[in-house]
């Protein structure tokens, strides 16, 4: 395991898109997302939450919602977000987006 | 119940406003609603919160939390129900099967499950542990061993590995004195109570993914088959292992998995399923 | 009216279960209290409730706790040794304020005794017995007609004040033969959804059950919460009996099979001529202290018989607090005293304080 805390990622172009929201005053400092994160995204601040833990703050340029982060968080502190993958360009039509719909609705459950 | 147009953004039934489809975030992982949001009093990196959050979610993702009952004993896990937002019982040190065996008894239709450290149910508790099992009692255990006693701060469990270092072994655990580490899924699997018994480890994301689908098939073979599903899981105690957290994880990777193999032991069969 | 069966204190107990609605018997066999287990194993199934030999008396009184914490009328039987390994559930239980019925077929002590009967729990039972503050509602059978009699009022007892019930019987009511009655019982309704852990429905706040209070406010809070409740018991359940005491100059003071024997001496007593009452506590707690009290401004002397070293005597004179000497006799390890030797003995008491 890669200790990838004090790297940074190099930002590129992706199909997906990744952003996590982190809720720092809980966040415990423990560094395991960090590691978890194989976009180097992660990273611990230099200040300290209410509770004194150093936190962690998120690159979210570098990150595609992979959710690894926030699997291996103790502290549920996480949330991720992800954009669709970009598809074959489409014509907005309420069919369309009813059907896009039900694919985002059947796969988040 | 939502509707799909209310699940919608705005923006997208709007028919002048262009939607940037590619711009649009989805909500891929959040907190469970069944975890209570209140920060946790473990340590940072401690597995238990992490496993904590693990059982909701797959309470919240199977929806069974109106009829699910949880039990947690003495340890550092002993304040569970702080943080599970279900019906729960705190048990005795070593007892939660027992108790277990008297809420399932009365209530087959629910589902319960116990949380032990090691040293609840391989210690204190292992004969109310080894007897529910031997009587398959239809719940689940969630075994989480970290080869230490951490709510007492570091003294020898009955998985301590051989030669590691405790406040009560501070010279490692002489094996030829104290014997060596109890390998619970192996032993109880032995009993034919036992239908599903595994072991995993959540000291990576694969780890929490694959822990996360035992409890899920736990969980389901408590209403499916007859007799006792025991997921013991490997987690890291890194205050009393005097590790970081990340330290704790490669420990975890390079000495735990050697006396405690990960995989599954004992798979349900089909004359283990339930008869109407 | 119902009808008079004839059956062992065990038996009878075991039966009155079944009748008060208990859902739920986990027990172990130990001398001399196995034939509850035994009837029960053999009837409870007929009425689709549970029954559960355990592994041990932890673990059956932990199963106790579980059954209970779901919100089931649930109960447990042993006898000495065994009682003092369920001291720490009852503790649990009682911090945890979980209703149950706990019956101690009492056995002479300590360690592994004997079989035969004896009353040398009496401490255990009333005075703590598990860690920490807590009191049991005690109630002392003298017949087996209390034995079931009893079960009835210690499950609803449980129930009224969500605490553990215990019934202190011994080995010799366990085990006689006498004519019983079971009452037409019908079952007071006690709602226990507000604390029961039975699934967390949307509609409510989920529902635990604990005696952990790491927080000392919150401890001691807690603690005071279960003291009132002891308070109002102490106010509201004292139960006792008396005989022949308006008249009395002299009272023995027992409880259980020993109030028997000197229910006997006490009437060989009154054949000659001495003024000679009894008075049986029912509840061992609360303890009848004011009435004992009150009696000990008309009475001179008191004998505390019991089989035992001298336990009860302790809360006799403290109810009495010093305004006539109160003695002791009792004889141990399963013996018993015979009437005559009780008689000879107040006899000479008699004499000795007259003397003095």
């Amino acid at each position: 395991m890669e200790d990838n805390s004090k790297k940074t990622a190099p930002v590129k172009e992706r199909k997906v898109k990744g952003k996590v929201e982190i809720d720092i005053q809980k966040c415990k400092g423990c560094e395991l997302c960090t590691a978890a994160c194989k976009e180097q995204a992660l990273t611990l601040s230099e200040t300290i939450n209410i509770k004194g833990y150093r936190y962690i703050i998120a690159n979210n340029d570098a990150c595609t919602g992979c959710v690894n982060c926030a699997l291996v968080c103790p502290d549920a502190v996480i949330t991720v977000y992800r954009t669709h993958p970009a598809k074959k360009p489409v014509d907005i039509t309420p069919e369309n987006i009813r059907e896009q719909l039900h694919d985002i609705v059947s796969t988040s459950k | 119940m939502q509707t799909e147009e209310q699940l919608l953004p705005q923006t997208a039934l709007d028919p002048v406003t262009p939607a940037c489809h590619e711009e649009t975030y989805e909500v891929v992982y959040h907190k469970p609603a069944t975890l209570v949001d209140v920060p946790m009093h473990y340590c940072p990196g401690c597995a238990h919160s992490l496993v904590h959050k693990l059982i909701m979610e797959v309470v919240e993702d199977l929806d069974i939390a109106e009829k699910t009952i949880g039990v947690a004993p003495v340890g550092c896990s002993v304040f569970a129900y702080d943080y599970m937002n279900i019906d729960m019982q705190e048990a005795a040190h070593g007892r939660a099967c027992a108790v277990a065996t008297g809420i399932k008894r009365l209530m087959p239709d629910k589902y319960v499950f116990t949380y032990q450290g090691d040293g609840d149910l391989a210690a204190i508790g292992i004969a109310e542990t080894l007897h529910a099992v031997n009587r398959g009692e239809n719940f689940l255990i969630v075994f989480m061993n970290n080869a230490v006693y951490g709510m007492t701060s570091g003294q020898m469990a009955p998985t301590t590995l051989p030669g590691m270092h405790t406040t009560t072994s501070p010279d490692g655990r002489d094996v030829s004195y104290y014997g060596a580490p109890i390998k619970v899924a192996e032993l109880l699997a032995n009993l034919p109570g036992a239908v599903y018994v595994t072991r995993q480890a959540v000291n990576s994301a694969n780890g929490v993914r694959r822990t996360k689908k035992a409890l899920m098939n736990a969980f389901k073979y408590q209403q499916q088959y007859k007799g006792t599903c025991l997921v013991e899981i490997i987690g890291n105690c890194p205050s009393n292992w005097k590790m970081t957290p990340l330290e704790a994880s490669r420990f975890i990777d390079e000495e735990m998995v050697k006396t405690f193999p990960l995989g599954d032991i004992k798979l349900p069969q089909a004359d283990n399923l339930k008869t109407e | 009216m119902a009808e008079f069966k004839l059956m062992k204190g065990n038996e009878a107990m075991a039966e009155a279960a079944i009748q008060a609605g208990c859902d739920a018997y986990f027990g172990y066999p130990i001398t001399p209290q196995s034939e509850v287990l035994e009837y029960l194993a053999r009837e409870m199934p007929k009425y689709n409730r549970i029954v559960m030999q355990a592994e041990s008396e932890v673990a059956s009184i932990n199963m106790v706790y579980g059954a209970a914490g779901a919100g089931f009328r649930t109960m447990t039987s042993s006898s000495s040794p065994g009682m003092s390994l369920m001291q720490e559930g009852i503790s649990y239980m009682a911090g945890a304020e979980l209703p149950c019925l706990l019956v101690n077929v009492n056995r002479a002590g300590p360690g592994l005794g004997t079989i035969q009967p004896g009353q040398g729990d009496y401490f255990q039972s009333v005075k703590g017995g598990g860690h920490g503050d807590y009191k049991l509602i005690v109630l002392a059978p003298a017949s087996v007609q209390e034995m079931a009699d009893f079960v009835f009022l210690g499950f609803d007892l449980a129930d009224k004040y969500r605490n553990p019930v215990l019934m202190l019987s011994d080995g010799a009511i366990g085990q006689m033969m006498e004519k019983v009655q079971f009452p037409a019982y019908t079952r007071p309704l006690t709602d226990k959804s507000s604390w029961a852990t039975t699934g967390k429905p949307t509609t409510r706040e989920r529902n635990y059950i604990t005696s952990l209070f790491i927080q000392p406010e919150r401890m001691e809070e807690h603690n005071l919460k279960l003291e009132e409740k002891f308070k109002q018991i102490r106010e509201n359940e004292v139960r006792f009996e008396e005989y022949n005491t308006a008249d009395a100059a002299y009272l023995f003071v027992a409880y259980g099979l020993s109030a028997r024997i000197c229910m006997k001496a006490m009437d060989l007593l009154r054949e000659k001529g001495t003024p000679v009452g009894l008075f049986r506590p029912i509840t061992l707690f609360p303890y009848p202290y004011k009435r004992l009290q009150e009696l000990a401004a008309q009475a001179k002397l008191m004998l505390t018989v019991e089989l035992n070293s001298g336990q009860m005597v302790e809360d006799v004179r403290l109810g009495v607090n010093g305004k006539i000497p109160v003695e002791f006799y009792g004889r141990m390890g399963g013996m018993m005293p015979t009437p005559e030797e009780i008689v000879q003995h107040l006899e000479n008491l008699i004499q000795y304080h007259h003397a003095n």
